[in-house]
């Protein structure tokens, strides 16, 4: 029988030790799973509620543009149920949660500035009852609409944009001649010179992370004007602060909790902030528990997601399809304000270069303003626009040069020894993506294939086949230097059983597992004896999000760090008794030991330990070594280390309707040294579904007057089912450690994998080429939903003008 | 104490509760969540399009008419559908089964264990919604001694997302499930104490009445016209979820023991106003097996468990799959008002946008459907942006009846093409009587083209509908032309 108990508990052998499996490198389920397929992990709607708890909702602007005039608190103070109605007027400290540029109001004052905007927070004692009266706004509010820009390129040319632009100018030559200052006229030199050149266009669209646990926060009131607030958030720090500053108490006084969330994917890193903000307003103005909940529509109306952007290249290159020059203006669709727009775009124009040497390049990126829902983190963070506009790029030049992309990719690869240094000058020293590739294309029999797409495509009259092998470099650190650090705190009891508080959040990717596997693995105990608990703003202080991958990378090393200062006192004590040196003392299969078989089980000695008053608990802290930005030149080491990977897809498409399926695909990522492949497969294999989702059947689309998010729930935005999962899909690790000294050798793994959905992307555009003649650039744009295949298509038709570039 | 005449009675948990309903509106998951604090079950979307608050609703086995696709065991007759959606009331006389049923016996259900094992969950929030469909499906095939293959998992769970995954690891635990050990679901003792309920009088309150035989309902219809009909709420659910639309009385026609059959009626097959879409489906499929990839796409299983096919013709979108198919297919509603009836063809029902022929006081009994005189050829075709579970941007019902090389009947009907679906008579008029050569493909494409006027919308713009309604009537030629007929697999990316 299969009992109901944590699954993780390998059989012990007498004496303790544990019969197989090391604690690290192995694949441990996840440390939920039970609870999961039970049904009994909480959630924060799942907490018991405590009795007079209110329930909140929000009233919402129905216009993108306006000015708001007022707001008639008595009607909605009369609707059933409601206890209380709060505007901006009633938050006592400042109205504010944008995470860097402070311009992002928690409820609207004068400004409406997107449809969807949080105006009014209704508090009633259902949240049937507060759903209902805030779903009265349209009646309620006073406003004067005003035009709405909702066109990225039609803010850009406006010159609206959230923050200044960036530009990032790299040329060789000019470096080489010591004249860095004439950048901009080389790299326009090294095009203009350039035997062959090419220029176009890109139009790539957002991405709703559709987290399955909506946005919620549920927020008690405590002594002494304090709070805690849950909160599915994947930055309690942050919460934390922001929950202060407008309520205009000190950081001391909140507390912000996180077992789990349902899901995050960026969506619930600075964007969970307006909701935690708005439970703890009404929690403190009531003195009752209030809960905010939002219903899926409202979700998507409020909160922001991945950047739509635009771009405009023009590249100059060689019959090799050497990429001598390039030229890339970078539109991100920043919405109503700034939040997390400026580093997304930081990150994008580090990595417009991917896995390539790009000797003469200039980047300018730029985030318009339009009236729309404000863009955030998710997945990638920017990292997915800004390499798969090169992709689509070097695409195009294999076209039109007629050899095959992966030739000219492979023409381009950043070298090992030279041809090594980014656009923004940090030497890439772990390149291996050659290899990599190289290892791919063999098993997965890329060459083959592409004879074999070719010769069905010859005798198929409607359906075409497409092939693509895409690779992915992705720099792992926050590009801001002092999110690179993490504490954690180990406690362990009398009984031997071990508690683990780090400054990460769980939000399915399994850091928890890892991170509790890392603590075992130092005391050399089973698993199952160790715990990690909630995120906890009062356990560990100050903490980063847990975002760009870096989760484990980072509350890893800090969990290690606190486990060995434990294991270093417990063999201090017990190479006292053995009359030998600390270092000799081994911890393993549960017990303390030393080389010429002298041993105590780890809860004896835990007791010896604790009646000798001996510290048994310890925090841990990590910082990320080496690292350096200038965001002014946009230059430096940001990233620690990179992670590769490639994928190879292969498409079958309906040339009549633009109908598409996804026949094969196979992965092959770097982790480094896996700390669990069950859960690195895991991550890959969901980011590649993700990204996938992406550039295809995810499709954002606003009224074009109102401004309305028309795809506001599943039942019209459509991310993969498992019917779009294809039956042949192979998933494998890249063996080898990291150069770097990263926990355990291994590798962050959360982005990198989205990327390599790419391949499912130029497969498609490869397919729509094969209904062209040869050399013809279809004109895809991202997500290629059947209308965007089937105008591709038309376009590069025999009989059809061929437009140049994507 | 006298009791609200608002009180229903299930079992749950192996014993029949009594539960007060102050608006028959609250949906089965609400009253888990807030009322029973059984959280398990989740809410995702409240719109019956995530499926994390799957759970299971049996009904005696005796009460379901065969043919029908609801899992029998244990003298039950169960169904996957959405909690989100399911109004409480609906649920009286009946069993529910959650998440937390699965492993109440304190071992885990051989779904759960395989979802373990295989790493099948990664946040978890969806997890409890696949374990029950898993579940559902385990014990159709635990019962039957078969198991799935993976193309028929994938199709099982298409109405459960899942964000984090990437769903090869679910479908791999699907696929290992039979091999688990472990207890089948808690259906012990529940016939016996939804035998005991039959006894008791249906629930009926101004609010909300669930008449048990046909005059029952034709009179509950003619005496309150302005009451809400409800069936499986599939789309009235949202109108409650999301619009707060108030709907002060229903009619519920799930318990009608006359709609809820799928009869062969001298060459029709009458499919009644209750039957569930699944079940319609599989009997439409039976008879023109070319439906099949329309039945599979047809929403979810849990929606498909739920809705109906009539609700679907009733309710009448623009973009409704159902009618495309059924008046290719020649389909006549038969419409009741009190003991009278008569049968109006389904392309006359549609009047303007959601607007039908419908007198007040009249309802649709059943959908008739003629058994396909021998020569007929009909296939159903969907574009949509996602294979599953997803809005047609257009879909069509397109049927012919080849004499020789010459066409001598022919019925095209498209949704999502017009304020209704309709049928596209000038391109049938350029069918028949010519033959169904490129010539004629081409003379129908082109009178398509002024057949209708489609709508830009959020699914796709105007003149992608008309090329897309182009390019399946070029499909079809390709498929049914006299000569060198394409096969499936040359024409279809999912044949």
């Amino acid at each position: 029988m299969n009992t109901v108990s944590p699954s993780d508990s390998p059989p012990l052998a007498a004496g303790g030790a544990v019969v197989g499996q090391p604690a690290v490198g192995q694949p441990w389920p996840h440390e939920s799973a039970t609870l999961h397929v039970t049904g009994r992990a909480h959630y924060v709607d799942d907490l018991p509620e405590l009795a007079g708890t209110l329930h909140a909702a929000l009233g919402l602007s129905p216009v993108a543009h306006g000015r708001l005039l007022g707001v008639d608190v008595h009607a909605l103070r009369r609707e059933p149920g409601v206890v209380a109605v709060l505007t901006a007027a009633d938050i006592p400290g400042r109205n504010d949660c944008g995470p860097i540029v402070h311009d992002d109001p928690i409820l609207a004052t004068d400004e409406l500035r997107y449809l969807g905007q949080p105006v009014f927070a209704v508090i009633a004692t259902t949240r049937e009852a507060a759903r209902r009266a805030a779903a009265q706004a349209r009646r309620v509010l006073q406003f004067e609409p005003w035009p709405a820009v909702l066109s990225v390129r039609q803010a850009h040319a406006a010159g609206d944009h959230v923050v200044p632009p960036m530009h990032l100018v790299r040329s060789q030559s000019a470096d080489a001649a010591g004249a860095p200052d004439t950048a901009a006229a080389s790299v326009r030199r090294a095009i203009d010179q350039a035997p062959h050149r090419l220029a176009g266009s890109f139009s790539l669209g957002g991405q709703e992370q559709l987290y399955l646990e909506g946005q919620i926060s549920y927020a008690l009131p405590q002594d002494d004007g304090g709070l805690k607030v849950h909160c599915s958030t994947q930055h309690p720090s942050e919460m934390q602060t922001v929950v202060a500053h407008a309520l205009a108490i000190a950081a001391h006084q909140v507390q912000v909790e996180c077992r789990r969330m349902g899901g995050g994917f960026g969506g619930k890193e600075s964007q969970s902030a307006l909701f935690a903000c708005v439970a703890a307003l009404a929690a403190k103005a009531l003195n009752r528990p209030v809960k905010l909940r939002l219903d899926r529509d409202d979700d998507f109306l409020i909160t922001g997601r991945r950047h739509g952007f635009e771009f405009d290249w023009e590249a100059g290159f060689d019959d090799e399809g050497h990429l001598l020059g390039y030229e890339v203006t970078l539109l991100g669709q920043a919405g109503h304000s700034a939040d997390l727009s400026p580093p997304v775009m930081t990150r994008a124009l580090c990595h417009v270069d991917n896995a390539y040497w790009l000797p003469e390049v200039a980047m300018h990126g730029y985030l318009p303003r339009t009236h729309t829902q404000s863009n955030t983190a998710f997945r990638g963070f920017g990292g997915p626009q800004g390499a798969l506009v090169t992709e689509v790029v070097l695409d195009t030049i294999a076209r039109h040069l007629g050899r095959d992309p992966l030739a000219v990719r492979r023409a381009n690869w950043y070298g090992r020894s030279e041809r090594h240094t980014t656009p923004y000058r940090q030497t890439v020293t772990d390149n291996i993506i050659e290899p990599l590739t190289d290892e791919l294309a063999r098993s997965a029999r890329y060459a083959e294939r592409r004879d074999a797409v070719q010769v069905f495509n010859a005798s198929s009259p409607i359906l075409k086949k497409g092939l693509a092998l895409t690779p992915v470099k992705f720099g792992i650190s926050f590009n801001v230097n002092h999110f690179n650090q993490a504490g954690a705190l180990v406690h362990v009891y009398v009984d031997g059983s071990v508690l683990v508080n780090h400054g990460g959040t769980e939000m399915g990717q399994g850091l928890n597992t890892k991170v509790a596997q890392v603590v075992a693995h130092e005391l050399g105990l089973p698993l199952s004896r160790v715990r990690c608990t909630a995120a906890d703003t009062s356990k560990v202080a100050n903490t980063s999000a847990t975002a760009a991958s870096t989760g484990s990378d980072l509350n890893g090393k800090a969990a290690q760090h606190a486990a060995r200062q434990i294991r270093d006192r417990l063999a201090t004590l017990a190479a006292a008794a053995w009359e030998c040196a600390p270092e000799q003392v081994a911890f393993a299969g549960g017990q303390a030991r030393t080389p010429d078989g002298r041993h105590i089980a780890f809860d004896a000695l835990v007791q010896q330990a604790y009646q000798a008053r001996v510290q048994l608990w310890s925090d841990g802290f990590y910082a990320t070594p080496g690292l350096h930005w200038d965001r002014q030149t946009l230059t430096g080491r940001p990233f620690f280390y990179f992670a590769y990977g490639a994928a190879v897809s292969e498409v079958l498409l309906d040339t009549l309707t633009g109908e598409w399926k996804l026949l094969q695909a196979d992965l092959l990522h770097d982790v480094g040294s896996s700390l669990n492949p069950a859960l690195d497969i895991g991550q890959i294999e969901g980011a590649f579904v993700q990204g996938m989702g992406w550039l295809t059947t995810e499709e954002l689309v606003w009224h074009p007057e109102s401004g309305a998010l028309l795809t506001h729930a599943p039942s019209t935005y459509k991310i993969p089912t498992a019917n779009d999962v294809p039956l042949a899909f192979t998933t494998r690790l890249y063996g080898g450690e990291n150069t770097e000294d990263t926990i355990h050798r291994s590798k962050a793994v959360g982005e990198p994998p989205l990327l390599l959905a790419f391949s499912v992307f130029l497969a498609l555009r490869d397919a729509v080429a094969a209904c062209g003649a040869p050399g013809c650039q279809p004109p895809l744009s991202a997500p290629a939903t059947p209308e965007a295949l089937l105008r591709a298509i038309r376009a590069v038709q025999p009989g059809a003008a061929t437009p140049t570039g994507a | 104490m006298s009791e609200s005449p608002a009180t229903i009675r299930f079992a749950f948990r192996g014993e029949v509760v009594a539960v007060p309903v102050p608006d028959p509106t609250r949906s089965v998951l609400q009253w888990l969540r807030e009322d029973a604090r059984a959280c398990g079950s989740k809410e995702g979307c409240a719109e019956g399009d995530c499926g994390a608050c799957t759970v299971i609703v049996a009904e005696l086995d005796d009460d379901v008419p065969h043919p029908s696709q609801a899992v029998r065991s244990a003298g039950l007759a169960l169904r996957p559908v959405n909690a989100c959606i399911r109004f409480l009331p609906t649920l009286h006389g009946k069993a529910l089964l959650t998440v937390e049923d699965l492993a109440s016996t304190g071992s885990l259900h051989p779904a759960q264990q395989a979802l373990v094992d295989h790493h099948g969950s990664q946040c978890g929030f969806c997890t409890p919604g696949f374990a029950m469909s898993m579940a559902a499906c385990h014990e159709h095939h635990a019962q039957a001694g078969t198991r799935p293959n993976r193309q028929e998992l994938a199709d099982t769970l298409s109405g459960n997302l899942c964000r984090c995954t990437g769903y090869r690891p679910i479908l791999e635990a699907g696929l290992a499930m039979l091999d688990q050990p472990g207890p089948r679901l808690p259906l012990h003792g529940l016939a016996e104490q939804l035998q005991a309920l039959r006894q008791q009088a249906r629930p009926a309150w101004p609010a909300f009445t669930a008449p048990g035989d046909l005059p029952s309902l034709a009179a509950a219809v003619q005496h309150d016209p302005e009451a809400t009909l409800l069936a499986g709420a599939t789309d009235i659910g949202l109108w409650v979820n999301k619009q707060f639309r108030p709907l002060p009385r229903l009619i519920h026609l799930g318990d009608v023991t006359e709609l809820r059959t799928i009869s062969d009626e001298g060459g029709w097959l009458r499919i009644g106003a209750a039957v569930p879409l699944e079940d319609a489906w599989a009997a439409l499929v039976s008879h023109w097996p070319a439906l099949a990839e329309m039945h599979r796409r047809f929403a979810g299983p849990p929606v498909r468990h739920a809705g109906t096919l009539v609700g679907n013709l009733a309710n009448g979108s623009p973009i409704g799959d159902a009618a495309p198919v059924l008046m290719a297919l020649g389909a006549v509603l038969r419409l009741r008002h009190g003991d009278q009836t008569r049968d109006l063809p389904l392309d006359e029902f549609y009047v303007d946008y959601m607007k039908n022929r419908l007198q007040r006081g009249e309802f649709i009994e059943a959908v008739r459907v003629p058994e396909g005189p021998p020569g007929w050829q009909v296939q159903a075709y969907k574009i949509s942006k996602r294979f599953d579970c997803d809005i047609s941007a257009v879909s069509a019902g397109l049927a012919l009846r080849l004499d020789g090389e010459r066409i001598a009947e022919a019925r095209l009907a498209f949704g999502g093409m017009a304020a209704t679906v309709k049928r596209a008579a000038g391109a049938e008029a350029a069918l028949v009587g010519q033959p169904w050569t490129e010539a004629t493909l081409r003379a129908a494409q082109h009178a398509l083209a002024s057949d209708f006027s489609p709508l830009t919308d959020l699914r796709a713009s105007a003149d992608y509908r008309r090329q897309a309604a182009a390019g399946l009537l070029e499909r079809w030629w390709w498929a049914t032309r006299p000569h060198q007929a394409m096969p499936a697999t040359m024409l279809r990316v999912w044949a």
